[in-house]
C-alpha cells in the first residue's frame, strides 16, 4: 500500500493515545445513547406492565413478516460493517469501500421497510395524534403503544440514518485513500456506533413485534 | 503601554486577536473564556429574576407582578440558573481551562467537540432566551406534567426545545473531560498523583453522561404529548404523571451533584494551598467524590415522598438520601483537618473556601431534615426547601465557582485583581446571603409555600429582611464584576505562580502559552506537596 502517514492531531503524543482516545470517547457516546434510549423503554415498561393484554392485543396489527425480514436486513448490514473494519485494518480499500456500501445499502433497505410500515398505520388510522382510530375497549393504553411504537423506531431510524451518513463520508475517504492498515480507527469507531444501532433493533423487534408470539 | 503589560512571552491571548481567532478557535483555554462570558451573561439574567421576584415579595399584596408574571419570573429564573449557569459554571470554564493543564496535556482530546460544545450552548441559551422574551414559560423550572403538558398556556415547547439542545452541550463537554483523564496524563502522572480537581471534574462528566440523555429523552416526551395530544404522562388519556417525575428526577437529582462536586474540587485545591499543608485523607476525598456520584444517582425518589409513590419506597429513598451524607461529611472533615495546625493565609480564594465549606455544611445538613419523610410533609414546598437547595447551590457551588475564579484568575489573564476589594465583596457576598436565605428557612418552617405572589401579614418582616439580603448579594456579584474586568488591563503581573501552589497548571507562565507546556511535564510525586515555612505569596 506504499509510505503512510498517519495523521496524529496536535494534542495527541502519537497515534497509539489518537486511537484509545477515539475509541473510548465512542463507548461513552454509546453509554449516553443507552440511557437516552433507557429512558423510552422504562416508559415502555411501565404501561405494558399496567396494561399487558391491551399491549399484546394491540401488537398484533403488526407486521412480523416485515419486521422480521428487517431484523435479517440489519443484522446482515452489521456482519458487513465487521467486514468494512476488517478489510480496513488490512489495508484492503477496494473490499473496506464495496463493504461500507453495502452496509449503507442495507441500511436504506432497512429504512424504505420500515417506511413502508408507517405507511401502512398511516392507512390504518394508528398515528397517534393524526386521525387516530382504534376499535377496542382500551384505546386509550393501545394508543401509550402505538406512541411509543413511533418513538422508539423513530429515534432508532433517526440514528440510523445518521450512521448511513457518517459511512458515506468513510466510503468517500476510503475510496480516496485516506485509511491504512496502519489508521483505520475511524472506521473501527463508526462500527461501534453502527453494530449499537443494530444491537438497539435487537431489543426493539421482540419488544413490539413478538408480544403476543411469547404469551 | 502600561508599566504591567503581559508582553514578554507569547501565550494564548496574544497569539490572535480578531474575532475569527476567538470564534473559531479549538484552543481549551479560549473556548473556556467564550463559556466563561456567556455564562456570567446568563447569571445576570438569571439574577435579575431573582430581583424582581424579591421586590415583589416585600410586600404581602401582589402589588408589582400579577400571579401569572410571577410565575413566570420564578419559572425563568429556575431554568436561567440551573441549565445556564450552574451545570456549566464550573466544568466548562475552570474545567475547560484546567483539566488539560492539570494533566500536563495540549488540550482536550477533542477540541472542535469543545468549540462545538459552546456553539450548542449559544444556540440553546438564544433558543430558550427567545422563548422568555416572546412570552416566556410558567410550568416551574420541574415542568410538572399534566401542567406542563395540558393546562400551561405558555412557551413550553420553544423552551423545552432550548434546554434539548443544551443538553448535548453538557454531553459533549463531559466526554472529552473523561476522555482526556483516561488517555492524556503525563508521564508519571497516576491516577492517585491527580489533584482533587480532575477528581471532581472525572465524577462529575461521569453524572453528566449518564444523567443527561435521561433528561434529553424525558422533555422530548414531554414535547411530543404536548404537540400531539396525547397522552404519554397524562392519566385522562391513560398516562402516569408519577413517570414523568422519575424520569424527571433521575436526572435533575444527580444535576445537583453536577453543581457541588466541581465546586468541593475547587475547595479542595484552595484549602490545601492557603494552609500550606497536603491535604487530610487525599483517597477518602477521591473516593467520596464518586460515592457522592454513584449513590446519587439512587436518591431521586425524596422529591416524590407527597407524589404518592409507595411508603416503602419512600423509606428505601429517605435512607439512600441519608447514606450521601457520609461522603458528604468525609470531605468537610478533612478540609477541616487539612486546615488543622496548617500555617493559614487569608487571601480571597480562601475566604470562599471557609464560605463555601460553613454554608454548604448548613445546606447539606438541611437536607438531612428533608430527606426524613416526616419532616418533610411537614415543609414540602415551603421556603424551607428554597432555603436549602439555595445553601446549596448558591452558598455552595456559586461560592466554589467564585472562588476558583478568584485562585486561577491570575494564570487565566496574567493579572491580580486588587486583594482589598476581593475581600471586601467576598465578606459581602457572605454576609447577603445569609441574610437572603436564612430567613426563609424560618418561613419555611412556619408554613410559607413556596411559588406564591402574596403571603400572609404575619410573614412580612422576614420576607423584607430576606429581599434587603438580596440586594446586599446583589451588589456582592457586582463588585467583582467590575474590578475583575478592571484587572485585565490595570492589575499587577501575576507572575507565573502568585500562590506558590504545587500542581501542573503553575509550573507553566501566566498566561499559558498556545500549548500549554513548553515540554511535557514529567510527573514524580504526590499531589500538595506543600512545605508549612514558605507563605503563598500574592
Amino acid at each position: 500500500m506504499g509510505e503512510h502517514r498517519i495523521p496524529v492531531a496536535h494534542q495527541f503524543d502519537d497515534s497509539v493515545q489518537q486511537r484509545s482516545a477515539a475509541t473510548l470517547g465512542m463507548w461513552i457516546f454509546l453509554a449516553t445513547e443507552v440511557l437516552f434510549f433507557g429512558g423510552m423503554v422504562l416508559a415502555y415498561a411501565v404501561y405494558r406492565v399496567l396494561n399487558p393484554e391491551a399491549f399484546a392485543r394491540a401488537s398484533r396489527v403488526q407486521n412480523i413478516l416485515l419486521g422480521g425480514i428487517n431484523t435479517a436486513v440489519l443484522l446482515t448490514s452489521s456482519c458487513t460493517m465487521a467486514l468494512a473494519v476488517h478489510a480496513a485494518q488490512h489495508g484492503q480499500r477496494r473490499r473496506s469501500v464495496i463493504c461500507l456500501l453495502s452496509t449503507m445499502f442495507l441500511g436504506l433497505a432497512f429504512l424504505v421497510i420500515k417506511g413502508v410500515e408507517y405507511a401502512e398505520k398511516l392507512h390504518e388510522h394508528l398515528v397517534p395524534g393524526i386521525d387516530f382510530r382504534y376499535a377496542g375497549a382500551d384505546a386509550g393504553a393501545a394508543q401509550l403503544y402505538f406512541i411509543l411504537y413511533f418513538l422508539l423506531t423513530g429515534f432508532h431510524a433517526l440514528h440510523l440514518t445518521i450512521g448511513i451518513g457518517l459511512l458515506a463520508v468513510l466510503a468517500v475517504r476510503s475510496a480516496l485513500g485516506y485509511f491504512s492498515a496502519e489508521y483505520s480507527n475511524p472506521v473501527e469507531v463508526a462500527g461501534l456506533y453502527w453494530h449499537f444501532v443494530d444491537i438497539v433493533w435487537i431489543f426493539l423487534y421482540p419488544l413490539i413485534y413478538l408480544i403476543q408470539a411469547y404469551r | 503601554m502600561s508599566p504591567h503589560s503581559i508582553t514578554t512571552h507569547d501565550h494564548y491571548l496574544n497569539a490572535g486577536y480578531g474575532v475569527r481567532s476567538w470564534l473559531l478557535t479549538t484552543d481549551h483555554k479560549r473556548i473556556a473564556i467564550l463559556y466563561m462570558i456567556s455564562i456570567t451573561f446568563f447569571f445576570f439574567i438569571g439574577g435579575f429574576f431573582a430581583f424582581l421576584m424579591r421586590m415583589e415579595l416585600l410586600t404581602p399584596d401582589g402589588d408589582l407582578v400579577s400571579a401569572e408574571t410571577y410565575n413566570k419570573l420564578f419559572s425563568m429564573h429556575g431554568i436561567t440558573m440551573v441549565w445556564f449557569f450552574l451545570i456549566p459554571s464550573i466544568p466548562s470554564v475552570l474545567g475547560n481551562f484546567l483539566v488539560p493543564l492539570m494533566v500536563g496535556a495540549r488540550d482536550l482530546a477533542f477540541p472542535r467537540l469543545n468549540l462545538l460544545s459552546w456553539y450548542i450552548y449559544v444556540a440553546g441559551g438564544l433558543f430558550t432566551l427567545a422563548a422568555m422574551i416572546f412570552g416566556g414559560v410558567d410550568t416551574g423550572w420541574t415542568f410538572y406534567t399534566p401542567f406542563s403538558s395540558t393546562y400551561a398556556h405558555s412557551n413550553v415547547i420553544p423552551v423545552v426545545i432550548g434546554i434539548f439542545i443544551l443538553g448535548f452541550s453538557s454531553i459533549l463537554t463531559a466526554l472529552n473531560f473523561i476522555v482526556t483523564i483516561h488517555t492524556m496524563r503525563a508521564p508519571g502522572l497516576t491516577w492517585f498523583r491527580l489533584p482533587l480537581f480532575i477528581w471532581a471534574m472525572y465524577a462529575t462528566s461521569i453524572i453528566l453522561v449518564l444523567a443527561t440523555p435521561v433528561l434529553a429523552i424525558t422533555l422530548a416526551m414531554l414535547g411530543v404529548e404536548r404537540i400531539f395530544g396525547v397522552g404519554l404522562f397524562d392519566p385522562a388519556l391513560g398516562g402516569d404523571p408519577l413517570l414523568f417525575q422519575h424520569l424527571f428526577w433521575f436526572y435533575s437529582h444527580p444535576a445537583v451533584y453536577i453543581m457541588i462536586l466541581p465546586a468541593m474540587g475547587v475547595v479542595s485545591e484552595v484549602i490545601t494551598c492557603f494552609a500550606r499543608k497536603k491535604v487530610f485523607g487525599y483517597k477518602f476525598m477521591a473516593f467520596s467524590l464518586l460515592a457522592i456520584a454513584s449513590v446519587g444517582f439512587l436518591v431521586w425518589g425524596h422529591h416524590m415522598f407527597v407524589s404518592g409513590q409507595s411508603a416503602y419506597a419512600g423509606m428505601v429513598f429517605s435512607a439512600l438520601s441519608f447514606i450521601v451524607a457520609i461522603p458528604s461529611a468525609v470531605k468537610v472533615f478533612n478540609w477541616a483537618a487539612t486546615l488543622y495546625k496548617g500555617s493559614i493565609s487569608y487571601h480571597t480564594p480562601v475566604l470562599y473556601g471557609f464560605g463555601f465549606i460553613g454554608l454548604f455544611t448548613i445546606g447539606g445538613l438541611t437536607g438531612l431534615f428533608l430527606a426524613s419523610i416526616a419532616v418533610d410533609v411537614h415543609v414540602h414546598d415551603t421556603y424551607f426547601v428554597i432555603a436549602h437547595f439555595h445553601y446549596i447551590m448558591v452558598g455552595g457551588a456559586v461560592m466554589g465557582y467564585l472562588g476558583g475564579i478568584h485562585y486561577w484568575w491570575p494564570k487565566m489573564t496574567g493579572r491580580l485583581y486588587p486583594e482589598g476589594w476581593a475581600k471586601f465583596a467576598a465578606l459581602v457576598l457572605f454576609v447577603g446571603f445569609n441574610l437572603t436565605f436564612f430567613p426563609q428557612f424560618i418561613l419555611g418552617y412556619l408554613g410559607m409555600p413556596r411559588r406564591y405572589h402574596v403571603y400572609p401579614p404575619e410573614f412580612q418582616v422576614l420576607n423584607v429582611l430576606s429581599s434587603a439580603g438580596a440586594t446586599i448579594l446583589g451588589i456582592g456579584y457586582l463588585i467583582p464584576f467590575v474590578y475583575l474586568i478592571w484587572s485585565l488591563r490595570h492589575g499587577k503581573n501575576a507572575g507565573a505562580n502568585p500562590w506558590r501552589a504545587s500542581g501542573l497548571e503553575w509550573q507553566t507562565t501566566s498566561p499559558p502559552p498556545v500549548n500549554n507546556f513548553e515540554e511535557t511535564p514529567v510527573v514524580t510525586g504526590e499531589p500538595y506537596t506543600y512545605a508549612e515555612e514558605e507563605s503563598p505569596g500574592g
